[in-house]
């Protein structure tokens, strides 16, 4: 007993130095594709840099051309992004949320298999699907789509969906929205079925009348840390997969910027144009916008001392 | 006043969380379920069923979801074809399956080892590193495409095989959920270890390891899930072709076989790319739940 007691003074007193090597090679990746890369990104958004020669300090310029001369950015990045976030950003989030509570209310084995079938789509990557959706939404009357509103007499042409500046935008979030059921739900239909049942029977005795009050009072209180981790990753995936307008329609930049989001405007301008200074500003930017939607998913769902 | 507990206690009863088995009062939640399942599952049956299509039923027109007469076709012609430049398939099936491995077996070591340590060790930084790995929790790669490929530029890993696997190697919510998982095991447990004369490297193997496998199994799925469907190292840091991998080749086929033909051989490789996924996951899917339950972020 005297022996334990020795080991716990010991292990609160001093430090564990080897931690350092068990740390180490983690910090080490970390450090070289995740640090180093956004403190460059910082850096860089302040010159001037067209790989050929050196970078030089040019200080807000490239903040200040985003904002006032780059039209594109104003009238097609900043709409399709905002449209395109909102929708797969807290639309995804709700559904995601809505189906994992639907789910935790069936018995074990039927919510298995359509939790399966849910969240198999997130498995799928952009590129993988490509091959699929251009089947489905091919131009001509081969395509699946066209083929059927056809049928059903809705068409008269095909339409050219993956070229086109008024679909395009709108198959990108259906499509990315059919493949955000990821992580993030299965932590808020993990979270709903480990909420502990005397909760609820506490609840029902102290006058919760339904299942409104039910899932506002005692469900979503709960499983708020799950919420909070759902709403990152809604977060985080949203942005992550909005390469998908290129994937779809095949070019950077998408026909007539029609489904142009940051993520396409950074890669087209520091690609193809070389302005890497440039696309650093609008990294800079995009992880900011990140930043700020992850602090207001905090306050929603963050425990109170944070 | 005991009816009405009566009653309140069946509606509940009724409308149970995780319950034992079906009640009609879950039929309203299926006529929203079952309809969402079919229309998510459609795209996932049409690659099914388009891998086996035979030439002569890709033709159809109109165009028919279900295969009639299911052949091996498309896959015997996918591995036949070459790239672009000479480069049989399996070489860019070789490749992925390659960079695959490497990356589970390392973000496991790696995110293991750290979560221990963030967990149960003792240490200055403890707490720092902890928070900016819950921040890089938002972090997205493909914001900082541009500096990440001056890093490698600079580093000098343009055109080597293993850059496909180092950006994997650090996934935050990995070691987020590996650390988690560590939390619940209590520390009691390590001490008394300890007082036997393990070391922290022995602590580490035979006891946390074997009591995280529901998290392991989970960074297994997050990290597969996102170097097998990477066509970005390829795209970004590899100009050699010999060195690009499948996911990558599965964007060429696309791009340059417009053609009917094109589609079927392109159906067989998303099926390629989506099964060893779908398996993995099922396999391991109580665990995912397991390790999910402990995920909020607090």
């Amino acid at each position: 007993m005297s022996a334990l007691l020795a080991v716990k003074k010991k292990h609160v007193r001093d430090s564990h130095p080897i931690a350092y090597l068990f740390v180490a090679p983690y910090l080490t990746m970390f450090a070289i594709f995740i640090v180093v890369p956004v403190i460059a990104a910082i850096l860089l958004s302040f010159t001037y840099f067209d790989t050929v020669r050196e970078p030089f300090w040019i200080g807000f310029e490239n903040y200040v051309n985003i904002l006032t001369n780059d039209a594109v950015f104003m009238q097609n990045v900043i709409p399709n992004t905002l449209q395109y976030a909102i929708i797969v950003g807290p639309g995804g989030y709700l559904l995601s949320f809505f189906l994992a509570w639907m789910l935790a209310q069936l018995p074990s084995k039927l919510r298995t298999v359509l939790a399966l079938i849910i969240y198999s789509p997130s498995l799928t990557s952009g590129v993988t699907m490509g091959v699929v959706w251009k089947v489905i939404f091919a131009g001509d009357a081969t395509g699946y789509l066209n083929s059927i509103l056809m049928r059903l007499g809705i068409l008269v042409e095909p339409v050219i969906w993956l070229q086109s500046q008024e679909f395009l935008l709108t198959i990108m979030i259906v499509v990315t929205l059919w493949s955000s059921m990821g992580v993030g739900f299965l932590a808020m239909l993990a979270g709903i079925l480990n909420v502990n049942s005397e909760l609820y029977e506490a609840g029902y005795i102290d006058g919760v009348k339904n299942k409104f009050q039910e899932t506002f009072y005692i469900t979503i209180p709960a499983i708020k840390p799950q919420m909070l981790f759902g709403a990152v990753m809604a977060i985080v995936g949203t942005f992550a997969s909005s390469g998908i307008g290129v994937a779809l329609s095949g070019s950077n930049p998408t026909p007539q910027f029609a489904g142009q989001l940051i993520v396409n405007h950074i890669e087209w301008y520091g690609f193809s144009k070389f302005e890497m200074g440039y696309a650093a500003a609008l990294s800079v930017l995009l992880l900011l916008v990140i930043y700020f939607f992850s602090r207001f998913a905090y306050r929603l769902f963050g425990s109170k001392d944070e | 006043m005991k009816t009405i507990a009566k009653k309140r206690k069946s509606r509940f009863m009724a409308t149970k969380i995780n319950p034992k088995r079906f009640h009609h009062s879950q039929l309203r939640y299926l006529v929203f379920l079952v309809p969402l399942a079919a229309f998510m599952i459609l795209p996932l049956i049409y690659i099914v069923n388009h891998a086996f299509k035979p030439l002569d039923e890709l033709f159809y027109y109109p165009p028919r979801f279900f295969v009639e007469q299911p052949t091996l076709e498309n896959f015997r012609r996918l591995f036949a074809i070459t790239g672009v430049s000479g480069i049989p398939m399996s070489r860019y099936l070789f490749n992925s399956i390659l960079v695959t491995i490497l990356v589970l077996f390392f973000s496991v070591l790696f995110s293991t080892m750290a979560g221990f340590a963030l967990s149960k060790l003792q240490f200055k930084a403890k707490r720092i590193i902890n928070e900016i790995n819950t921040i890089a929790l938002m972090f997205v790669g493909i914001a900082v495409v541009i500096p990440r490929y001056l890093v490698v530029e600079r580093l000098g890993l343009i055109d080597n095989f293993f850059v496909h696997a180092l950006p994997y190697l650090a996934l935050p919510v990995g070691l987020f959920l590996v650390k988690q998982f560590i939390d619940q095991i209590p520390s009691e447990l390590l001490d008394a270890s300890r007082v036997d004369g393990a070391n922290e490297w022995q602590i580490y193997r035979k006891i946390i390891l074997p009591l995280i496998k529901p998290a392991v199994a989970t960074i297994v799925i997050l990290s597969f899930q996102a170097v097998w469907n990477s066509a970005d190292t390829s795209q970004t840091y590899i100009n050699d072709d010999t060195l690009k991998t499948f996911a990558f080749y599965m964007g060429t086929l696309t791009n340059n076989t417009n053609g009917v033909a094109g589609q079927g051989m392109g159906a067989a490789a998303s099926l390629i790319m989506f099964l060893p996924n779908l398996v993995i996951f099922i396999v391991m899917q109580s665990k995912v739940m397991d390790t999910m339950a402990h995920s909020g972020i607090k």
